[in-house]
């Protein structure tokens, strides 16, 4: 496909292997090289033990996973759009009125005008949409700063959610429609006193994810990249499966699979894989690390800044029925500073204030770090006004050490 | 030690993790020289001159400076400009919506009772510096109504503002056209002669041995030899096998030219400023051929990457009209999409800004415009993505330890193979140059050229723009003079020599009638 000469063949081999393996064969080197990356992982881990040391355990019990996976599902499905939005150098101020409106939309007519509940989810997810179509007209289109527009849509859409409700709280949903966000999984395939379904779902995601690994690492070796040693690779497989297991187990072990995680499981494999292996997702990336560059590439930088919107959109009516469905009703003030805490999991998550930097599973566990902090400070019956302080102390110092870090990389050259 | 010396560095290495930039270097600058340093990428200029201004602070190298007889240790560029050592570098470093007057004054400001700015003053003693670089402007017109020649000359005059003894310059002519690069190198002159000593980092080595009253070579991080050119008989073939260790045989590598059918042909080509309601091009035409080098030679506001881009997709410019024949036939190339489809590919000459994405790495750099045929329903094949990137790293000699290094670490010739890398893999039958050795060492143009002559040999259409006349001279079969938007002449090289094409690309005012 290149015009250009093969290569000569004496260094075929060589010469690239030994640039590609050079060093990152060894576990220590390979983390402090990617101290950037595993750092926010660690962190994870680290906060996770704190705060299980700290309530005696509870943290992980399994009544107690089940509640942060609830609780937070809503705040994580934003954090993907905007993950992608902030990659892409955007931003969006309007998610927490969009989870309003859409939740109000989809109460109006499922509440008020008694359509089944599967109308209601479709109407909140197109409302969803349109309303990403118009920040994506007003940003892709006009030119204007995300900043600026989804400002406005923050204060629209929260009006409009007002004018919707008639600025009177709704509820009940039927049973059916807070299932989303309240039911699950269970009992399809019996167990002794543990859901033996959820450990079934866990056991077959877990050799998905295997041979998934297993299939890129052998197309790897035949293109002559490097990887990991063998050993540590099974070591890498055996930690995933490990940890996947014991979630699952403690999950089995309280009210078995929650909807919640599945859809919020599906929407990050989607989006990850999105990201990082489409043109569409890496078009993303090249607008956000430098937009002239990637218009004299070739990429269509509107319909991708439309798109994205239109996305964010989408997830935020996701959101919307998740939270609507789990509040068991649409209120006027729903929503409120959601933004804020999908744009903080976005960036504990490595992702970088002037774009071109971030990755869906970092936001996710931007999020969870986040989540375990909310729940356990709450565990703790630490006030509400720590817990603020907490959280945004916590927000400064990871972006401050991802400063620090790049600092610390950019120095060694 | 010699009261003659202004400046003496001695034994000076600079280690960074894992890499020794400088290595036990010294200079030794006279009072009232000019002092030229120069040495390919990466050679060890530019952190040679940190140490020196304090960016890099002492403790942090080996070695000992001695300034005026006594020996210094800056704590940081506060301290070196303190004695009088300022900097200017390449990127320049104004505030574009402050005015001339407050940028010369920025961090020195003239104050007044109660600590006010004293803006009479301000002005006044920015009218009396932008006098003496010779630069006729109003001291409280913003500095983004300036062109890049004249806020070089607002550098120095902020420079002479802090009462500078060495006036540092990294590159200054690099973004200059020759009429600018004149009229500084000038006003150095001048400057010498008022007892100012200067120490001018230069790729361009006819404007170091044109001003130069010494060199000092560095090759990979050593001194190699300081040489007295006030003689006057020291050659550019004389510093560059300095700067190689080896000589080179000529600056352009031979090719046997033997064009073909034409494949882009530019008819009437019109273009208007995004902005101002003026033609940057006026019904320009050209063409190319296969396996042939058209040059465009202009002064830098002739419109010359104006055209470029506009052609190039219209990313350039609006209201353009005009026709495009590919092979013989009409084509549309209103996107840059399109223009791609059609087998255009144009490289930017401000490769930081539009032609790269600094932060990602060298692979999603070198696919960025091929994603297209890396992928298939959409998904892109990583795995072949690498490969064709570990190709291009080969074929073009790209020097980084792996193609999974981010781009902003390279050096700028390096940084220039990645660009044509991306369009190399776009396969495409035309490709426009635009400054491709813009900024980099000899050895890397040298490598540039060769693979010009690489991609022409295999039938390729090649459009050279480029501010450097011996450099269209020795690369191109036919060259275009473009003036005020006009294309102004046609010559085939051998009819073609630097004053012809001068007087060629100053030949506006007939025209424009």
């Amino acid at each position: 496909m290149t015009s250009l000469k093969p290569p000569p063949t004496a260094s075929e081999g060589s010469a690239p292997a030994a640039a590609l393996h050079g060093g990152i064969r060894d576990p220590r080197t390979l983390i402090l090289r990617n101290l950037r990356q595993s750092g926010i992982y660690i962190a994870f881990v680290v906060i996770v033990a704190l705060f299980a040391f700290l309530t005696d355990g509870v943290l992980l019990s399994p009544g107690n996973i089940t509640n942060i996976v609830l609780q937070y599902s809503y705040i994580l499905v934003l954090a993907i759009g905007m993950v992608i939005l902030i990659i892409a150098g955007h931003i969006d101020l309007s998610v927490g009125s969009v989870v309003a409106l859409t939740g109000a939309v989809s109460a109006v007519l499922v509440i008020q005008q008694g359509y089944p509940w599967w109308i209601g989810v479709a109407a909140a997810l197109a409302v969803g949409v349109a309303v990403g179509a118009w920040h994506g007209f007003w940003v892709a289109y006009v030119g204007m700063p995300a900043f600026i527009v989804t400002l406005a849509g923050m204060l629209l859409f929260r009006g409009l959610t007002l004018r919707v409700l008639d600025n009177v709280s709704l509820s009940p949903f039927p049973a059916e429609y807070q299932k989303v966000a309240t039911g699950f999984l269970n009992g399809l395939l019996g167990g002794h006193g543990y859901d033996a379904f959820t450990l079934f779902i866990a056991a077959f995601a877990i050799i998905g994810y295997a041979v998934s690994v297993f299939r890129t690492r052998l197309a790897r070796i035949r293109y002559q990249q490097s990887v990991e040693s063998f050993p540590l690779f099974v070591a890498r497989v055996l930690l995933v499966a490990a940890v996947v297991m014991y979630f699952a187990w403690q999950l089995a072990h309280a009210r078995g699979l929650p909807i919640v995680l599945i859809i919020l499981a599906a929407l990050v494999i989607v989006y990850g894989l999105m990201t990082q292996n489409t043109v569409f997702g890496r078009q993303i990336y090249a607008i956000g690390g430098n937009l002239s560059a990637a218009t004299l590439s070739g990429v269509k930088v509107r319909k991708v800044n439309f798109w994205i919107f239109v996305n964010m959109g989408l997830l935020a009516g996701i959101a919307g029925v998740i939270y609507s469905s789990r509040s068991n009703g649409a209120q006027p003030a729903a929503g409120n500073m959601f933004e804020l805490d999908a744009i903080a999991a976005a960036f504990i998550g490595g992702a970088a204030v002037a774009g071109g930097v971030g990755t869906v599973v970092g936001a996710m566990v931007g999020g969870l770090i986040m989540a375990v902090m909310s729940n356990g400070m709450q565990l703790e019956g630490v006030d509400q006004s720590t817990q603020y302080v907490v959280k945004g102390l916590v927000l400064l110092l990871a972006v401050a050490f991802d400063i620090y870090n790049k600092r610390r990389a950019g120095a060694t050259r | 030690m010699d009261a003659d010396v202004l400046l003496q560095m001695r034994g000076i290495t600079k280690r960074f993790p894992g890499v020794t930039a400088i290595e036990d270097v010294s200079l030794a600058v006279r009072r009232g020289e000019i002092h030229a340093i120069c040495g390919e990428n990466g050679a060890g200029k530019s952190t040679l001159m940190k140490v020196l201004s304090g960016v890099y602070p002492a403790g942090s190298y080996d070695g000992e400076i001695v300034f005026d007889g006594r020996a210094v240790h800056f704590g940081g560029i506060r301290d070196s400009e303190a004695v009088g050592i300022v900097i200017i570098h390449q990127e320049l470093a104004l505030v574009p919506y402050l005015s001339i007057a407050e940028n010369i004054f920025l961090g020195n400001e003239r104050r007044g009772r109660a600590g006010f700015i004293d803006w009479n003053r301000t002005n006044a003693d920015a009218a009396g510096l932008l006098a003496s670089v010779g630069l006729d402007e109003n001291p409280v017109s913003p500095v983004i109504q300036l062109g890049v020649g004249k806020q070089q000359l607002v550098e120095i005059a902020k420079a002479l503002s802090k009462e500078v003894r060495l006036l540092i310059l990294d590159e200054p002519t690099a973004a200059l056209n020759d009429i600018d690069s004149a009229h500084l190198l000038d006003l150095l002159r001048r400057l010498r002669d008022q007892g100012i000593t200067c120490i001018m980092i230069s790729h361009k080595l006819n404007e170091i041995t044109a001003i130069a009253d010494s060199t000092t070579v560095l090759r990979d991080g050593r001194t190699v030899e300081t040489i007295d050119m006030r003689s006057g008989d020291v050659t550019q073939e004389r510093i560059i096998r300095g700067m190689v260790g080896r000589d080179l045989d000529s600056f352009y590598p031979s090719r046997e030219s033997a064009p073909g059918e034409e494949v882009l042909r530019i008819e009437d080509w019109t273009v208007w400023h995004p902005v101002q309601p003026r033609k940057v091009v006026d019904g320009a035409s050209l063409n190319v051929r296969a396996g042939e080098v058209v040059g465009i030679a202009g002064l830098m506001g002739a419109g010359r990457t104006e055209l470029a881009m506009s052609v190039f997709g219209r990313a350039y410019g609006r209201d353009i009209s005009g026709r495009l024949y590919k092979h013989g036939k009409p084509i549309k190339a209103r996107t840059v999409a399109e223009a791609i489809d059609n087998g255009i590919a144009y490289a930017t000459e401000d490769r930081k800004r539009y032609g790269l994405n600094l932060i990602a790495d060298v692979r999603a750099n070198v696919s960025a415009a091929a994603l297209d045929k890396l992928s298939r329903a959409g998904w892109v094949n990583g795995n072949e993505e690498i490969k064709v990137a570990e190709q291009s790293r080969q074929d073009l000699n790209i020097k980084t330890q792996s193609v999974m290094d981010p781009v902003g670490t390279l050096s700028g010739g390096n940084q220039q193979k990645v660009v044509l890398s991306k369009w190399l893999l776009t396969d495409p039958d035309v490709l426009i140059l635009d400054e491709p050795t813009r900024g980099i060492d000899v050895g890397a143009k040298y490598e540039i050229y060769t693979i010009i002559n690489r991609l022409v040999a295999e039938g390729k259409a090649v459009i050279v723009i480029s501010s450097e006349l011996p450099e269209l001279l020795g690369m191109c079969d036919r060259i275009y003079t473009l003036s005020a938007g006009r294309i102004t002449g046609e010559l085939p090289v051998e009819l073609a020599t630097q004053e012809n094409l001068m007087a060629l690309m100053t030949k506006e005012k007939e025209l424009a009638g």
